[in-house]
């Protein structure tokens, strides 16, 4: 472009291409701001003119109800920003929850594709093929309404060795309660996920260099299970069982998983899982054939195989497609309003917007949360996604 | 530059017509038709039956409406929303009226740009157990999860009411009536809490209606009424006095069966209610005959009542405190004159 001959007589202002185009952006900047502008006040206006508060005071006054689940402190006596928060982490709980275990099942339903097992194979394809062609919501329902209020009743609980108890109320399991000393267990957990971490470079390090391999996986899982092992001995062991007991109506103690969480985690995975699935196969089959010819003919093992040629070059496939199976999962975890779990969109959108009647500010704050989030996944997959491409020199 | 003054044009456009709202009285006339915000299903209250026709004591109201403003209680569409549904669909335009069992709230009155129109119904909150927990009063409910509707006063009353007594509870919330009563069905919760009305149209709707019980207990005040928009005020009378109206009609003796005769020959306050020699459907911009079509195609209160949830419908609910201010209850309209 720019050794392109210059004409001698320049444009005039109006009609040089680079001004022209500053002003149009400009010109479209002031109009978007006026539209979203006249949107805003306007809206504020008429709610004045109905009659409808507006603002966000009301996040500091009693909620007055009570949350089915909450992972930290909560009561009646708190106000609606607590309710907020309360929603916020139960669908942070359930969205772990449901990545964490959907990218279990989908990576070995994903390879049990490529069985030599014809069962295994057609379960795996099976699976796909049913779970990924129902809508999500009826599968909430099937789980929350056919299966889990199946179980018995509170006082015929199926119990595990008087310790872990299953019932329509949900699953409870003993919990531990921590007395002095525990801290010492804790730090002794930290200091060994930090040594397995360093170890792992060293090892890297000594690899490359030496061509010493050292056996990372099992010293790593040695040093995870001694060291707050070791830890818990020297400290006299700081914990006590809190075991769960029938008393009146419902089990007292313990940790409550409560079914409405487990049909939603469980519904949410095995719905994502099988499109995982679908992503991993996708991600080996593009792996040429020829890799693992290449690969054999040098003699690697079959495991080595599959560890150093082809999951690397399949990652680069499977990544970019985790991204969004996250993203529709977050937002997916929205539909436990059809089954009562307190998140944020039951609790904030549901039973805080009615009890407010502040729509509009507390539509926006949850919009805003998902988004939020949703960008942190995308961050976070992204970041992870440019480790695993394909390093152009 | 022709597109840039097409994108200011429209968004001017736009926040024009976000200030534009004409009277509501108007549109119905306009319109022909009567828009009634009611429950997704709730026997006695709003409920279609299985050839898609409403009907209950909510849904009459919105009837009543229809026959004074439009001469026709057949001209009403029904929106079935949900409890968290409903201000929004009232205050965004989508409904005339919200007649769907709605407690009458001090915020809800004063914060939510809405205007409750009268009481319907007098209710109060209680509790449904199953039988065999042998629980005689809902202070035995200690530790007890329960199901409840989301987004209602009930989620609230039940919170002061349990910490007010010291009692722990689970709150289990669901959407609709239907899933609360699944819920208590399938064993989730223990106890079922709603207005009483509703608890005893639940009981019917238990594949085992026998085995549950309402508990004595009264928690709370909920006078249930029609909601309209704030600041509509030729709306407001309409829909308040087509209450009224039904209200005086039982007590003046005048039913759907005996109107023509109290028209024609009544005592005086009767002809009046009746539109004769009267100008109040005029002062409320409607037909004169507003209360005499109102009595004529929905009935007077006492009817809707017993028709809709009294002794002639499977809930067999006493009048209490829904009869007459001189049969012992507080149903009391003022004068139409």
């Amino acid at each position: 472009m720019s050794d392109q001959p210059q004409v001698k007589s320049s444009p005039s202002f109006f009609n040089n291409p680079r001004n022209r185009s500053i002003i149009y952006q400009a010109l479209l900047l002031i109009g978007l701001t006026y539209f979203f502008y006249s949107i805003v006040s306007n809206t504020l206006a008429n709610l004045e003119a109905r009659g409808i508060q507006s603002g966000y005071d009301f996040l500091f006054t009693t909620a007055g109800f009570d949350i089915l689940m909450s992972l930290v402190p909560y009561d009646a006596t708190h106000t609606y920003g607590k309710t907020f928060i309360v929603g916020l982490l139960n669908t942070i709980l359930v969205s772990t929850i449901g990545i964490i275990l959907s990218t279990m099942v989908g990576f070995i339903m994903g390879v049990a594709h490529f069985s030599h097992n014809l069962l295994i194979r057609k379960l795996a394809v099976s699976y796909v093929e049913t779970f990924r062609n129902i809508p999500l919501l009826l599968q909430i329902f099937f789980w929350y309404f056919a299966v889990l209020a199946a179980l018995p009743s509170a006082r015929q609980s199926l119990s595990l060795g008087e310790a872990v108890f299953l019932n329509v109320r949900g699953l409870y399991i003993p919990g531990l309660n921590a007395e002095s000393g525990a801290g010492l267990v804790y730090a002794a957990f930290a200091i060994a996920i930090i040594s397995i971490f360093l170890l792992r470079r060293w090892a890297k390090k000594r690899q490359d260099e030496t061509g010493q391999q050292f056996p990372v996986f099992s010293t790593s899982i040695a040093i995870f299970i001694g060291l707050p092992l070791i830890a818990l001995f020297v400290a006299g062991i700081p914990f006590t069982w809190d075991f769960p007991v029938l008393k009146g109506f419902n089990f007292r103690g313990g940790i409550t998983i409560i079914p409405e969480l487990m049909a939603l985690a469980l519904a949410l995975t095995v719905y994502t899982g099988a499109f995982i699935a679908e992503a991993v196969r996708a991600g080996v089959q593009a792996v040429p054939h020829g890799q693992t010819e290449a690969a054999r003919s040098i003699g690697l093992k079959e495991s080595k195989i599959m560890k150093l040629i082809i999951v690397p070059q399949a990652m680069r496939v499977i990544v970019p497609l985790l991204n969004s199976e996250y993203q529709s999962l977050v937002k997916n975890s929205t539909l436990a309003t059809a089954i009562g779990y307190p998140d944020l969109f039951t609790v904030f959108v549901g039973t805080t917007l009615n009890q407010t009647g502040q729509a509009i500010e507390i539509v926006f704050m949850t919009m805003a949360v998902y988004f939020v989030i949703n960008m942190s996944i995308s961050f976070v997959m992204n970041r992870f996604n440019a480790s695993v491409s394909l390093a152009e020199r | 530059m022709k597109r840039l003054t097409s994108v200011i044009a429209t968004s001017l456009a736009l926040g024009l017509s976000f200030g534009a709202q004409a009277g509501t009285l108007d549109d119905v006339q306009k319109r022909g038709n009567v828009s009634c915000g009611v429950s997704t299903g709730l026997a006695g209250f709003s409920q279609k039956d299985e050839n898609g026709t409403w009907s209950g004591l909510d849904v009459d109201v919105c009837r009543a409406v229809a026959a004074a403003v439009l001469g026709d209680a057949s001209k009403v569409q029904y929106k079935p929303l949900t409890a968290k549904e409903r201000f929004t669909a009232l205050q965004s335009g989508e409904i005339d009226i919200l007649s769907r069992n709605t407690t009458w709230t001090h915020t809800r009155d004063t914060s939510l740009g809405l205007n409750f129109a009268g009481v319907n119904y007098y209710d109060g909150q209680g509790f449904m157990v199953s039988k065999d927990l042998g629980v005689k009063s809902a202070l035995e409910l200690d530790g007890a999860a329960v199901c409840i509707q989301a987004g209602t006063t009930t989620e609230l009353n039940l919170a002061d009411y349990f910490r007010a007594n010291g009692i722990t509870y689970n709150a289990i919330t669901f959407d609709t009536s239907d899933q609360t009563r699944a819920g208590f069905e399938s064993g989730r919760c223990d106890v079922l809490t709603s207005d009483q009305s509703q608890l005893y149209a639940l009981r019917i709707g238990l594949q085992n209606p026998s085995a549950a019980m309402v508990l004595p207990e009264v928690i709370s005040k909920e006078p249930l009424g029609p909601v309209v928009r704030q600041g509509d005020d030729a709306w407001f009378n309409v829909v308040r006095w087509s209450l009224m109206a039904m209200v005086e009609a039982e007590f003046l003796g005048i039913d759907s069966k005996n109107a023509d005769k109290a028209k024609a020959e009544g005592k005086p306050a009767q002809k009046r209610l009746m539109g004769v020699d009267s100008d109040a459907g005029q002062k409320m911009g409607i037909p004169t005959e507003w209360a005499y079509n109102i009595v004529t195609q929905v009935g007077n209160y006492g009817e809707s009542f017993e028709r809709n949830v009294g002794q002639d419908s499977p809930l067999k609910i006493a009048r209490g405190l829904n009869a007459q201010w001189n049969k012992g209850g507080i149903m009391y309209s003022s004068p139409v004159r």
